[in-house]
């Protein structure tokens, strides 16, 4: 089963290779991975996205709890959470694809960001399956090049991570 | 005060309590081993190889508890250390690697002896540190000590580039340290204490096993009081050897690949394991899938990646060992009046285990011509004194030592375990000599590791450090020998070691003293001899060359699948 882990790290040197390192030391997956700054000082979070049953997840969450630099794992598989990626897509747009991609375009809600005779580049953000959406629907008009960040993902309601 | 990176860093060490390291000197340590040069309180030995002293660093851990600190210099120096970090890092052992890195304009531009080491140790250390600035010795030396020797403990790499051993700065020592990641869970949960007594006061048949764990948290006292109180038969891993009295009548002895066939048989036929400090290794358990089929999980442990990793686990207890199995005798005793009942109900268990234990004791067949392996080390035993410390090297004479020689206390074996390092057992003797000089010091090793690391010799003799060699001799890398005999046909694949050594000329060469074992009849004179010198001592023993270790599990077979007599 797949899973969005967000993971609160120290900003510290190395940090991003400790979790590499984790990963494929262990054999676990990473579909994909993004990492930023927070609003707090010398913290970052990193999203990633995973799969394995329920003992590897169990394993994966402990064994990051236990690199020194990581602050809190956040495992949001129950729909706990609001997942978002972007994905910049160009594609191949001639004749009557170009009205074609601009009507997917309007029903994904996505953005035309860049234009020549021959392509659109086009922006979606969404939940990844949004994204796997749009780009299924594209892929038959001739994707030129995508670009994906990777999920994020914030817990629901009222309250931070830490309260 | 004012003062260099490099003199800072030896004050650390003074302010963690180290009086010993190990380290081999080169060019970006150099500003270092010039502070050392005039630090009189902190004692260096210098080894003949880095690796050696990452093992003797490790075994002065072993021995006493303490962290142990080595220090190598940039590139080969460091990589050298790399097979000791990793043996420390599988057993759990408390230590602080101190290597030279090139300038820190220099870093990421293949300088000479550039390595990047922290990125080579990452898969094997607890944690690391790259020092920036001579700002952060104090508080990097602090939280390298912290996170070495607390919760699960582990090596620690400090990379030091030069340019910081030679900036001045003002010291400071913190007194504490917090670390907002790092909080390891010490205290067991009562509840889950209280659930534990519960579970046992309820099972027929129960097993403890213990690990490591009860070694490096120094619960040996609770954990047999705990057992005796509640009769508890107790069987180790060869990393827990010593945590539990193997003299004592509750005593099964190790259990595993290599155990006693009542330790596998208990486990195997088990209603309860508490598992204390230990962590379902492969070598223990054999095929997952047979193993314990009947028995509910108790697993206590400081590390909670280590509960329900391997195997399924009915009450998990996070917490140091030693507090919980405190808080257990605790919980017991308030159910004093059930104890007769649980030791009553008990009984057909203990029967059952009895005959086991007679019916296929850990034995082997004697010999009057030939030199048994296990027979020496039985000399051994009866010949040296109660408060010993034995160190092994890894194959055939690592199991008949950890069979037969009858560790009683806690931290008197020392051995490689999780990684099962050829060339451990001398270094490792050799830092817990050097912790304990009037202490008996006696490595026990195969003709074939002894060799990883024989310069050492060079080192216990300049140091006077009595180190008593035992190599059990039989011209073969021997537990791959037996491996070959009995799954592949005896096609002997590059395990005759083909040139015989002169290990008494060798000894000579050293300006040590050696003795030549060939028949049973030298046995005990040659042990006898060997203890009473005074400085450090070969005991070469030439013993039938293709002994088994037996009893034996073969890899993938249930635990009570085990080969007795091949
Ligand atoms: C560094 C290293 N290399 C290889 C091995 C694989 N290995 C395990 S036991 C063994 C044989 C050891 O031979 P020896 O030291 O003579 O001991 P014996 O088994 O004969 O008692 C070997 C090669 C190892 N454990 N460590
Ligand atoms: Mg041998």
């Amino acid at each position: 089963m797949q899973h969005t882990l967000s993971v609160i790290v120290e900003n510290d040197f190395g940090v991003l290779s400790r979790v590499a390192t984790l990963f494929s030391g262990r054999g676990f997956n990473i579909d994909s991975l993004s990492v930023a700054p927070t609003n707090e000082e010398g913290l970052s979070r990193m999203t990633i996205v995973t799969r394995g049953d329920d003992q590897v997840l169990e394993q994966i969450n402990k064994q990051l709890n236990k690199l020194i630099d990581i602050l809190k794992v956040l495992d949001f598989t129950d729909g706990s959470a609001i997942e978002r990626e972007l994905a910049l897509i160009k594609v191949a747009a001639e004749d009557d694809a170009r009205a074609e991609v601009l009507r997917v375009v309007d029903i994904f809600r996505a953005k035309i960001i860049d234009v020549t005779p021959k392509s659109y580049t086009i922006e979606a953000t969404g939940n990844p399956l949004k994204i796997d959406g749009i780009l299924e629907l594209l892929r038959p008009l001739g994707l030129k090049e995508v670009v994906r960040t990777g999920a994020v993902a914030i817990g629901r309601g009222a309250k931070g991570w830490n309260g | 005060m004012k003062m260099n990176g490099a003199r800072m860093m030896l004050e650390c060490l003074k302010k963690e309590g180290v009086d010993t390291v190990f380290g081999y000197p080169g060019g970006t340590v150099i500003n270092l081993y010039d502070a050392l040069f005039d630090f009189k309180e902190i004692h260096h030995i210098l080894p003949r190889h880095e690796q050696a002293g990452t093992h003797a660093a490790d075994g002065y851990a072993r021995a006493t508890g303490k962290v142990g600190v080595v220090i190598a210099t940039s590139g080969p120096g460091a990589t050298n250390t790399v097979t000791g970090i990793a043996t420390a890092y599988m057993d759990s052992i408390p230590m602080v690697i101190i290597t030279g890195q090139v300038p820190t304009a220099l870093i990421g531009n293949d300088a000479f002896q550039e390595v990047d080491i922290i990125g080579i140790t990452r898969p094997c250390t607890k944690h690391s540190f790259l020092i920036r600035d001579v700002k952060d010795i104090a508080l990097t030396m602090k939280k390298a000590f912290y996170i070495a020797r607390s919760g699960r403990p582990g090596p620690v790499l400090v990379d030091f580039p030069k340019d910081i051993q030679i900036a001045q700065g003002e010291f400071h020592y913190p007194e504490t340290v917090e670390i907002r990641a790092y909080k390891p869970n010490l205290s067991g949960h009562p509840r889950q204490v209280e659930k534990a007594v519960a579970m046992i006061l309820e099972s027929r048949r129960p097993v403890m096993y213990v690990g490591g764990g009860a070694v490096l948290s120094d619960a040996a006292e609770p954990l047999t009081a705990l057992a005796r109180k509640l009769s508890l038969p107790v069987t180790t891993t060869l990393m827990g050897l010593g945590s539990f009295p193997e003299s004592d009548e509750l005593s099964l002895g190790m259990l595993g690949m290599h155990g006693a066939y009542c330790a596998n048989m208990a486990m195997s036929n088990s209603d309860l394991i508490i598992a204390v400090g230990a962590r379902f290794d492969d070598r223990v358990t054999g095929k997952l899938t047979t193993f314990a089929p009947h028995a509910k999980i108790i697993h206590i442990d400081v590390d909670p990646t280590s509960i329900k990793k391997n195997v399924r686990v009915d009450l998990p207890i996070v917490g140091d060992v030693k507090d919980v199995l405190l808080k257990m005798i605790k919980q017991a005793d308030k159910s004093k009046e059930k104890l007769p009942e649980l030791v009553a109900a008990l009984a057909p268990w203990h029967t059952d285990i009895t005959a086991w234990k007679e019916k296929h004791p850990i034995g082997y067949k004697q010999s009057s011509t030939i030199i048994k392996p296990q027979f020496v080390i039985q000399k051994l035993r009866e010949l040296s004194d109660d408060d010993a410390i034995i160190s092994t090297d890894v194959g055939q004479h690592q199991m008949w030592t950890a069979q037969f020689f009858t560790f009683n206390k806690p931290r008197t074996l020392l051995t490689s375990g999780g990684l099962g390092t050829m060339g451990y057992g001398l270094p490792a003797a050799m830092g817990a000599q050097a912790a304990f000089p009037k202490r008996q010091v006696i490595t026990i090793c195969g003709d074939g590791g002894v060799q990883m690391n024989i310069q050492e010799m060079a080192t216990l003799v300049q140091n006077g450090l009595p180190v008593k060699i035992v190599i059990l001799n039989n011209n073969f890398l021997g537990m791959v020998r037996q491996w070959q005999e009995l799954f592949f046909d005896k096609r002997y694949s590059s395990t005759c070691m083909e040139l015989p050594i002169d290990y008494i000329k060798l000894a000579d060469a050293y300006g040590a003293k050696g003795f030549l074992a060939t028949k049973p009849g030298d046995v005990e004179s040659v042990i006898k001899k060997g203890l009473k010198e005074k400085g450090p001592v070969i005991m070469e023993f030439m013993i039938a060359r293709e002994e088994k270790v037996l009893p034996m599990v073969p890899a993938g077979a249930s635990l009570n699948e085990m080969v007795l007599n091949a």
